[in-house]
């Protein structure tokens, strides 16, 4: 018997509603379960206070340093560096076998897993370079690990400023480079700023390439060859040690908060931007 | 005069940018130079099918047999597909062919949100929620390949989404005004022109997935359980390619210290297996 096609086509928008209510769900789910069970556990006082007992009782201050100085390190090194190919590859070149082979090694320093970075880290920048287990080491290795994301997001925006603004610039006597200072960036510059929200996100969530970098060191970092242990780092320590159930879910509350703020934020400034465009 | 300056600047503003180009490349290089440095001697002294289809895994004694890891890895990565993978197509179908306009903007920024929740939560989460039930319902510890499928299913979802909704999104609309107006449903037509138009891309969002889900580390290491063996069933422990890497590299050195390496090269390889396989079957499309 073959089922009627209009009882089929309801029932599959049936079931693709639920599916998609279901995977919505996971992130609500998600959110709620550390948002209910870190609340009780935060204060200002948590973050502003040094952890006691290896983090089982006290704050996570020193973690909150760490991770701010860690990924401010590395998005100032990544911005002008991917900038800049962004720049180069829309810009200064044509399509050609240069910028495919760049594009290949962009794509390819995308698909490394964040334990490889962390492999290389630590033998090249804390090993070889004799940079220890340090804020340097860290910041290093995450600019690599951020850097396709920066260079994508900057080459999207910097495409989707209208070519005539170019063409008029030129026309008025301006270089290249007055005309993407003075015309191409500025109209790129909110796609650009979501690409760097994006790795923030990115580098204050990261474990396993930071872990073998920067270290874990509870202690404040004074300089850039001290290590320190980030938000990330010291929320999977007290999880996978079971330090502490509450400190973890205060931890994770700081965390995904944070993380999910700067998104949202980036998603926002997005749509603007097509919004503007379109 | 200015001009010439002008153009002077100009010029070395280029020689800038095109340095900044290379860095990329420049940096692949280097990871892979310095990963294969310390992998590669192993290689070559202890063999290397003692390594990749070795059973035994004691480094400290100079076994260095990664043959359970790489299954295991295998396993964990075709579990998370088995369980994101429809998922998430499901999700791309219905966000490009069914979700209203005000229903898309709110949902696709809420499922790439997915995608910024960082791995030791899902694995913190896998712990506390996911083991307990496979415990209790299944027995076993509940460390196992089904807790980890479950969770990397879950963690692969916005690759497989993004990508396969981009691919569904690039199928030209008037495939769809022919099905719709020759009488199809809206399912027949999702079903039979616009899903086979985007198949090259739906499959590399699978293979893209996969090489998510195999290069990741710390969720799993919290919720696989790290045995040394290849699991004989999904409620089984196991230790995948990365874990071993994250679990011993803090303290290993020596000959230890390479083998974590050697495990890296095969990761790596891997990886660039999938990277290559995605990339084909995307240009494939182009092509034709």
């Amino acid at each position: 018997m073959r089922l009627n096609p209009r009882i089929v086509n309801s029932g599959v928008l049936l079931l693709l509603n639920m599916v998609a209510l279901f995977t919505v769900g996971i992130l609500v789910v998600i959110v709620c379960l550390i948002v209910l069970k870190g609340i009780t556990h935060i204060s200002l006082d948590f973050i502003l206070s040094y952890p006691e007992d290896m983090g089982r009782h006290g704050g996570v201050f020193p973690s909150v340093i760490s991770t701010l100085f860690l990924v401010f390190l590395s998005i100032a090194f990544a911005t002008p560096l991917g900038l800049g190919t962004a720049i180069y590859l829309t810009e200064y070149t044509r399509e050609s076998l240069l910028t495919k082979t760049i594009r290949f090694g962009v794509e390819s320093l995308a698909g490394i897993p964040s334990i490889i970075y962390g492999l290389f880290g630590f033998i090249f920048f804390v090993t070889k370079l004799k940079m220890g287990w340090s804020l340097l080491s860290g910041a290093l290795t995450l600019t690599i690990m951020i850097l396709p994301t920066i260079i994508r997001t900057s080459e999207e925006a910097i495409k989707a400023v209208p070519r005539h603004l170019r063409i008029v610039s030129h026309s008025l006597g301006a270089t290249k480079w007055e005309t993407v200072v003075k015309v191409v960036l500025p109209g790129a510059a909110p796609g650009i700023v979501t690409g760097i929200m994006l790795s923030i996100g990115r580098a204050v969530g990261e474990t396993a390439a930071v872990i073998f970098t920067m270290g874990s060191s509870l202690r404040l970092p004074t300089s850039l060859f001290e290590s320190g242990r980030t938000l990330a780092v010291h929320f999977y320590i007290l999880a996978r040690e079971g330090i502490s159930m509450e400190k973890a879910y205060a931890t994770a509350l700081v965390l995904v908060v944070s993380i999910l703020a700067v998104n949202i934020l980036a998603y926002y400034i997005m749509h603007k931007v097509i919004a503007k465009y379109s | 005069m200015s001009t010439t300056n002008a153009l002077l600047k100009d010029r070395l503003v280029r020689i800038t940018m095109s340095m900044c180009a290379f860095s990329s490349l420049f940096f692949l290089f280097l990871i892979f130079v310095f990963i294969l440095i310390e992998g590669l001697p192993l290689f070559y002294r202890v063999g290397l099918l003692n390594i990749i289809a070795g059973f035994k895994w004691a480094p400290t004694k100079g076994h260095f047999g990664i043959f359970p890891m790489i299954v295991s890895s295998f396993l964990v990565t075709c579990g998370a597909l088995l369980v994101g993978g429809p998922l998430g197509l499901a999700c791309a179908v219905y966000l490009a062919e069914y979700a209203g306009k005000k229903k898309k903007l709110f949902l696709k920024p809420a499922l790439e949100l997915l995608a910024g929740i960082p791995s030791v939560v899902y694995g913190f989460l896998g712990v506390l929620y996911i083991i307990p039930v496979i415990r209790t319902y299944w027995g076993g510890s509940g460390f196992s390949l089904l807790a980890a499928s479950l969770v990397l299913g879950i963690m692969i979802l916005p690759t497989v989404i993004s990508i396969s909704y981009d691919s569904l999104m690039s199928v030209p609309r008037a495939y769809r005004e022919g099905s719709l107006a020759m009488g199809a449903t809206k399912w027949q037509t999702t079903y039979r022109v616009v899903m086979p138009a985007a198949t090259s891309g739906i499959l590399a969002s699978f293979i893209l997935g996969m090489g998510r889900a195999i290069g990741e580390t710390m969720a799993v290491i919290m919720v696989a359980g790290n045995a040394l063996k290849i699991p004989d069933s999904i409620l089984a422990p196991l230790r995948t390619l990365t874990s071993n890497i994250a679990l011993e590299l803090a303290y290993a050195s020596g000959d230890h210290r390479l083998g974590l390496f050697s495990t890296g090269v095969v990761l790596l390889v891997i990886i660039m297996i999938l990277n290559y396989l995605a990339n084909f079957v995307i240009r494939r499309r182009v092509v034709k």
